[in-house]
């Protein structure tokens, strides 16, 4: 049985190799990229019947970042909708045959995760300034700054290892079970493994937002704080 | 066989096994949790379901690490290297 943690070479590119994962990863976002052209290459204040149906996924991207992080979703739509879409595709792009998730393989989630980590900082900056971004890292008080600052890389990397182990322990239980006992047997198991897709691409996305509100609402002084709304609680 | 890659074996099923009590429990607490407060304020079911769902993936989180450092004991043993 192939180990997890390594990926197939398929071909070379000069001295480059290829892996599976790259060209799956390609091809979600062509399909991602061309499938947003096409369908905002015609936008009509009427919509068509497609134009609703995408209309309402994009409100529902902006009604989970306005309930999540308690602002205006105009700058962060794109981000997190981005993030959303390409993890959901990704994890569902098993159903094809013969592909393999590229979220399954450790380093698109570790790309994935960086892009949460510089997102943090950027957003944290544009929507407060650098000092503001510096101080939410004595937040509660300046004993905090080791712990707050560790905080940023371990929940980085928590977030990488666990879309990496949700994702690589479908495939891999998939993997088991067809080569002990058969052919249909293991559709259970991918129905359950869809479900954890895109359970996991949601969570991811939320994820990502709690970390940004955290920075942006720390940073700003708040004057009603409600308990229900502060970020901090999750590790 | 070493007695390295045996013990490496035995380590890996421990972690995993043991490792998926502790977040089991955890999970149940939440989930029961929810569904009392559910019970108790159905209008906020959606909210309370969201958290939960982010909630389990935290906790759920435990047993991933387990089943991580299960697969790297496993499949990419840095020990096994340094004994010929």
């Amino acid at each position: 049985m192939n180990s997890p943690l390594t990926s197939v070479t398929l071909f070379h590119v000069g001295p480059v190799p290829i892996t599976l994962p790259v060209v799956v990863t390609w091809a979600i976002m062509a399909l991602l990229v061309g499938g947003g052209h096409l369908l905002t290459r015609r936008l009509s204040l009427v919509p068509s019947r497609t134009q609703a149906a995408f209309e309402l996924i994009v409100d529902t991207v902006d009604g989970q970042i306005r309930d999540t992080m308690r602002v205006e979703p105009g700058p962060y739509r794109a981000f997190i909708g981005t993030l959303f879409a390409f993890i959901f595709v990704a994890n569902w792009s098993s159903l094809v045959p013969g592909v393999e998730p590229p979220t399954a393989h450790l380093e698109t989630d570790a790309a994935l995760a960086l892009l949460v980590f510089v997102a943090v900082i950027w957003f944290g900056i544009r929507a407060v300034g650098i000092r503001g971004y510096l101080a939410t890292f004595a937040f509660p008080s300046p004993i905090m700054i080791p712990l707050n600052f560790l905080e940023s890389l371990t929940r980085t990397f928590s977030l990488l290892v666990r879309l990496f182990g949700n994702v690589m322990s479908g495939v891999f239980v998939i993997g088991i079970v067809l080569s002990l006992a058969g052919l249909l047997v293991p559709i259970p198991l991918m129905a359950l493994d869809l479900l954890t897709g895109a359970v996991q691409a949601y969570i991811f996305a939320i994820l990502a937002m709690v970390f940004i509100a955290g920075v942006v609402s720390e940073g700003r002084p708040e004057p009603s704080p409600s308990p229900a709304a502060n970020p901090r609680t999750l590790p | 066989m070493n007695w390295l890659a045996l013990a490496s074996i035995v380590s890996a099923a421990m972690a995993v096994s043991f490792g998926a009590i502790g977040p089991a429990l955890g999970e149940g607490r939440a989930v029961a949790a929810a569904m009392d407060a559910i019970a108790r304020q159905p209008e906020s079911a959606s909210t309370i379901s969201r958290t939960l769902f982010v909630g389990l993936a935290m906790i759920e989180t435990m047993a991933i690490y387990c089943l991580v450092i299960a697969l790297l004991l496993l499949f990419a043993n840095p020990l096994l290297k340094l004994t010929p």
